[in-house]
């Protein structure tokens, strides 16, 4: 046992060399105590916004779609790019709950569940736009197979109803992997309650958690097994929306590289929104020992790849359309860069390709300020990447006659901005009653968690 | 057939033995646990069990536990998900409501594998989650480890070993001995009144 830690050259994971019940203190008593002022400030902002949500969804499923500036020949404007960015935003919890866990990445579990929380919240909202975009929101439940007096049945060739089965069996997934990643905390959080109706609640959810290896055994395997499973469905979940465009032949959607692309981007985005949650979370709630300047610089890099693969993609489809020699796709391109919407088109360029490219430089991904920016201007890009994609193609298709522009209504962005309502009022709430980092997982990583530590200690 | 039953319910950590459940004993650090539970099991305990706030590496060998059986559930439930989705899709589509899409088969395969995917995804992860909730024998509101005050720390920062009455070496003044030996301390008799 000579050689103690110098075999290892990685930082800590986990700074500030706490013990395993400063540990727990870090972060339980803060779905415990009152929370600090600007949760009750952040919360009172986001319920307006959600209340906005309310009356939109309200209004709109009165008067109908026609509220909406969706018009031939663009009959998928906002609503589905809301749809497209908000399913994005989900993929990086995913990413980092599964896909960085089955490559055995340890620095995820500072913010893993702050990242599935994210998902799950980002997926609600996706999952709120094509419900209320379908236009008679009360027959929702046809695009389920539920047997009906009519005896009529779902069209199993459509991928739009794929989408239905990938979105909402991604939501369950999702939901399980939280739930299950959050019982021996709950258990933590049951065993320090006071008041019995604590203690109930906690225990009814903690399912009388004990910490028993035999039931540790059975755990880890299935929380491998989830991370296992989930993996090829994130990637599988924006393949499937990428086939809502790409099955289709309109010109700018029908490609190949519409699945990787999509896939790519989604992470992207929702690591950008990783960054922003918890450059502030971390800050507001003083777990910087927890989610440390390595964890988002590990973050910064993986938005430079994916971004890098995005705005290499954007070059691609450019290439092919060339290539191609198909005189529609060639305009539906130029028309992309040139035409009436070339603000949006370079709006995407700038945020998505050269903005994160400040990350080249060390000094840069280290810089909260920066970071928070570009991680802001990342979600401005990808949301302008679905614009571009599902407005710029349909707005001139083949015919010239039946071109046309697309302009959003108030309803449009007051429901946008409602969506972020829902968005934070779902992740206000999650800081507020659950443990927002995975305290088992950190518990597990840090050195003295090795049962060889102490033999190290001694000799 | 009873005592089958009760193996198996020992192996999810539910042992029957009234009014005195077992001795609870706390150990310094996980690794002082890991060198415990090898011991015990040395000497010839089985309804014994570790708890700690997180899964300490070695421990399944340390107690003599081979592979997780969470693998075989999550696979029957792919299996089902699998089969589900094709048949759902079969039906739906060539025998209980065909419609001619420009002139395509009623059923194909080629459209039907996103579907049978997300379904053999789902069903698989239903599978893993009610596996390991049955193996383990969750929920489980009563415990007789709650009994112990000292216990609510086993989810905080504490290494607690218990070795159940059912046990056919327990044997109250022996065990505590073995307990004491091994390095634990506040070793508690769990027992059915307070």
């Amino acid at each position: 046992m000579g050689h103690s830690t110098s075999h290892s050259t990685e930082p800590p994971l986990v700074t500030g060399n706490l013990s395993f019940h400063e540990l727990t203190e870090l972060v339980a008593r803060h779905a415990e105590k009152k929370p600090p002022m600007a949760w009750y400030v952040a919360i009172g902002i986001s319920s307006l916004m959600l209340l906005n949500l309310l009356v939109m969804i309200a209004y709109q499923v009165w008067n109908g779609v026609g509220v909406w500036g969706n018009n031939v020949p663009v009959g998928w404007g906002w609503p589905i790019v809301d749809f497209v960015f908000w399913v994005g935003i989900g993929h990086a919890g995913t990413l980092i709950s599964a896909i960085l866990f089955l490559f055995r990445q340890r620095w995820r579990t500072s913010i893993n569940r702050a990242a599935e929380a994210m998902t799950i919240f980002a997926v609600i909202c996706a999952l709120l736009f094509p419900t209320i975009h379908v236009g008679r929101i009360w027959v929702i439940y046809w695009t389920l197979p539920i047997p009906n007096q009519m005896d009529m049945w779902p069209q199993f060739k459509s991928p739009l109803l794929w989408d239905v089965f990938a979105v909402s069996s991604y939501f369950i997934v999702s939901l399980l992997f939280w739930y299950v990643g959050l019982i021996p905390d709950l258990a933590t959080l049951r065993d320090r309650a006071r008041s019995f109706i604590r203690q109930r609640v906690l225990g009814v959810f903690s399912m009388g958690w004990t910490g028993s290896n035999r039931h540790w055994r059975n755990y880890e395997k299935a929380y491998l097994l989830l991370a296992g499973l989930a993996t090829p469905l994130v990637l599988s979940v924006h393949s499937v929306v990428s086939f809502d465009f790409a099955v289709s032949i309109v010109p700018g959607w029908h490609t190949t590289i519409f699945p990787p692309y999509f896939v790519a981007g989604a992470i992207f985005s929702g690591f950008a929104m990783v960054v922003t949650l918890m450059v502030i979370a971390r800050k507001v709630y003083g777990i910087e020992d927890l989610i440390t300047l390595n964890h988002l610089e590990k973050m910064n890099i993986v938005i430079l790849l994916t971004g890098s693969m995005v705005g290499f993609a954007y070059i691609t489809e450019f290439f092919i359309a060339w290539y191609s020699q198909v005189g529609y796709e060639q305009y539906a391109f130029i028309n992309r860069a040139t035409g009436p919407y070339a603000w949006a088109y370079w709006i995407m360029m700038s945020c998505n390709l050269i903005a994160p490219q400040v990350f080249w430089f060390k000094r840069l991904r280290r810089s909260v300020p920066l970071m928070f920016a570009i991680s802001i201007l990342v979600n401005i890009g990808m949301w302008f990447e679905r614009f571009v994609i599902t407005v710029i193609s349909l707005h001139r298709d083949y015919l010239p006659s039946s071109w046309g522009y697309f302009t959003p209504t108030w309803v449009d962005v007051m429901t946008f901005v409602g969506s972020f309502g829902l968005f934070l009022t779902l992740f206000l709430l999650f800081l507020r009653f659950a443990p927002m980092v995975a305290l088992s997982e950190v518990k597990g990583v840090v050195p003295q968690a090795d049962p060889h530590f102490h033999d190290r200690e001694s000799s | 057939m009873k005592t089958i039953l009760a193996e198996i319910k020992a192996s999810m950590g539910i042992y029957e033995s009234e009014p005195v459940h077992g001795l609870l004993a706390e150990f310094a650090d996980p690794g002082a646990l890991l060198d415990a539970a090898a011991q015990v099991r040395e000497a010839g305990y089985r309804h014994f069990d570790v708890h700690s706030p997180f899964p300490i590496h070695g421990m399944d060998k340390a107690m003599g536990l081979g592979n997780s059986l969470v693998g075989f559930f999550t696979l029957g439930g792919g299996i089902t998900g699998f089969a589900l989705a094709y048949w759902l899709q079969w039906w739906t589509g060539a025998v209980a409501y065909p419609l001619n899409i420009s002139g395509k088969p009623f059923f194909a395969i080629e459209p039907s594998i996103p579907i049978m995917f997300e379904l053999t995804v789902l069903f698989a992860a239903f599978g893993a989650v009610a596996g390991m909730f049955a193996l383990n024998g969750l929920p489980r509101p009563h415990n007789p480890l709650f009994y112990s005050r000292n216990f609510t720390r086993a989810t905080d920062d504490a290494f607690f070993l218990h070795i159940a009455a059912s046990d056919k070496c327990f044997d109250i003044e022996g065990t505590r001995q073995l307990l004491t030996d091994l390095g634990g301390y506040h070793v508690e008799l769990l027992t059915e009144e307070e």
